[in-house]
């Protein structure tokens, strides 16, 4: 446990050291004020609250951020430490190869949470404090914000994966690209054009809401413009999220899913790895 | 678990083979280091010494056979085994944007040691001064002692050194050699591969040479002249004028290299030693001056390298 400790703090005072903490929260911090100042101005004429309408927004956009902080984060993890000959001393240390990789992860869980923490809530709070917005609609933000850890994670697993499995960093980098083109914009294409191309109706409901459920970005999108019926109805989705059906527990099962299946698999064939 | 008894062994290696795919990189090796003992390992490029500890550290798996490191197989061992090891990887590389100062107390932390002991250490290396700057902006020579440091730290029983002099200049090497020498005197086991030999000749209690992937010798440094049985050279000075009558009267003894006017250079197997040496003594006044030059470590590497097929 100690060396979980050890480990994660080392790759959390790396972030802050080479200014990923510090840009990561100014992007987030931006984008999300941003969204939150243009997302009060007609709160006077509806029933939502700022928090409520920039939910909205800040989902669509952290479904494209997230994943990419996370993935820019993770895909040299260990594939860079091989390469730079690190990894070969550091296991030659008092420390298990599961470890290692639990290290790395909190570590780089306690960047994006800052990122997140500090980015996000900072804007949601100076637009709470500096506009004449209530804080009604907050608990519909923090979900926000949790389910936005949640996606980073999931991509963070995903990029541990990619980097244990090539031989050399920039094939890491190439694999995280496409990763990142799949689940957060080539997937959904694909659903619309399904949709599009279903002249029919084939496609029912069930079938895809389901569909939804393969990406983990998808998942996160569900999660967020569901979980409140406040939200629903400004995203205008309310009646797919009523006929869905899919509880706030599956979802986050799901995206836990998203985040342990990897980590197992990395750990797995990190530790059959030899150096 | 009675660890650490006298006449224990610290590593103990047998019929160990490793393929990285239809290559054998390792061959059926055998070689035990006694507690306490300083081994070097020598070899040329890709002889497979890096292999061989990686092998010992439990980073790769043999093929065949059996790995003991301190009483325990290093693939397999508790986390918590490694305690007792230390390691400095040839081209020891670290997270460069930290200082030297970071980058020492963060392995110093994996390994529970103290901060003071990580001070004392980085005196010790001489790295005091330059603790506070980043480890992009030092020298080869800086790298390579806080890879030392590193290995030092929480007095480790067992060393492992991958070519820790390459590329360090003669003043440096020697620094290097002096610190493992007194980690040596308290106890420390060493594993310390190379292949500048003349330097590790005065090191070393035990010499395994390696040669594509195999040990095609190991004992003392007496031991491996005597085995090779390499000719010892003889230099003569000799009274003007009786060069060759002098060489005339030793062809008998040994190879005759050179004669000049006073001087005669000539070699002869160590079992003829003595019987050339009395045939000099013999000669009387005419002899002003004798150097008897044994075999050195670079002539008995050489021997091995050209004569010794790996079984």
């Amino acid at each position: 446990m100690k060396a979980i400790g050890i480990l994660a703090m080392n790759e959390f005072l790396d972030g802050l050291r080479n200014r990923w903490v510090a840009a990561a929260i100014i992007l987030l911090g931006a984008t999300a004020l941003a969204l939150l100042l243009v997302g009060s101005a007609p709160t006077g004429t509806t029933r939502a609250g700022a928090l409520d309408v920039s939910v909205v927004s800040l989902t669509s956009l952290s479904v494209y951020l997230l994943p990419l902080i996370a993935l820019l984060l993770s895909f040299d993890a260990l594939v860079g430490e091989f390469e730079r000959g690190t990894m070969l001393l550091l296991l030659t240390y008092p420390v298990a190869r599961w470890q290692v990789i639990m290290g790395k992860f909190f570590g780089h869980m306690m960047i994006l949470l800052a990122a997140v923490a500090v980015g996000y809530g900072g804007a949601a709070a100076i637009t709470v404090l500096f506009t004449d917005n209530g804080i009604e609609g907050w608990q519909a933000y923090a979900t926000m914000m949790g389910s936005s850890l949640l996606l980073g994670a999931v991509f963070i697993a995903l990029g541990y994966l990619v980097s244990v499995l090539v031989r050399e960093r920039s094939t890491a980098a190439g694999a995280a690209i496409v990763l990142w083109l799949i689940f957060v914009v080539l997937y959904d294409l694909a659903l619309l054009g399904l949709l599009l191309a279903d002249h029919e109706q084939r496609i029912g409901q069930a079938l895809f809401s389901t569909l939804m459920l393969v990406s983990p970005s998808d998942t996160y999108r569900l999660l967020n413009l569901t979980a409140f019926e406040s939200v629903g109805q400004v995203a205008g989705i309310a009646g797919v999220a009523a006929r869905s059906g899919f509880g706030v527990p599956l979802l986050v099962g799901l995206m836990t899913a998203w985040v342990v299946l990897p980590l197992a698999a990395t750990m797995a064939v990190f530790h059959r790895r030899e150096l | 678990m009675a660890e650490g008894t006298a006449g224990e062994k610290a590593i103990d290696v047998t019929g160990v083979v490793k393929r990285y795919g239809d290559k054998t990189v390792v061959c059926d090796v055998d070689l035990s280091v006694r507690a306490g003992e300083r081994m070097v390992l020598i070899g040329h490029n890709g002889a497979g010494k890096t292999t061989l500890m990686k092998l010992m550290l439990g980073l790769t798996h043999p093929d065949a056979g059996s790995v003991r490191v301190l009483g325990s197989n290093p693939a397999t061992a508790a986390a918590e085994q490694r305690r007792a090891i230390g390691y400095l990887p040839e081209s020891v590389a670290f997270h460069s944007a930290m200082q030297g100062r970071e980058v020492l107390a963060f392995y110093a932390r994996l390994k529970g040691v103290s901060a003071d002991e990580c001070r004392s250490i980085l005196a010790q290396v001489g790295l005091d001064q330059a603790a506070d700057r980043r480890v992009s902006t030092y020298s080869k020579g800086m790298r390579q002692r806080l890879g030392l440091a590193q290995a030092m730290l929480g007095k480790p029983r067992l060393l492992f050194l991958d070519e820790p002099t390459s590329g360090l200049d003669p003043s440096l090497r020697k620094q290097f050699y002096d610190l493992i020498d007194t980690l040596s005197l308290s106890g420390t086991t060493s594993l310390t591969s190379s292949h500048s030999l003349n330097e590790v000749e005065a090191r070393a209690d035990r010499i395994a040479i390696m040669k594509s992937g195999a040990i095609v010798a190991c004992g003392t440094l007496a031991e491996l002249s005597q085995q090779t049985d390499l000719p010892i050279v003889v230099r003569l000075r000799v009274t003007a004028n009786q060069a060759s009558t002098v060489a005339e009267r030793l062809a008998a003894m040994g190879d005759i290299h050179r004669v000049n006017d006073h001087g005669i250079e000539l070699s002869c197997l160590g079992t003829g030693k003595m019987a050339l040496f009395r045939q000099v003594a013999g000669l009387g006044e005419v002899i002003e001056d004798m150097d008897v030059l044994p075999p050195r470590l670079d002539d008995i590497y050489n021997h091995y390298m050209e004569n010794q097929q790996p079984q």
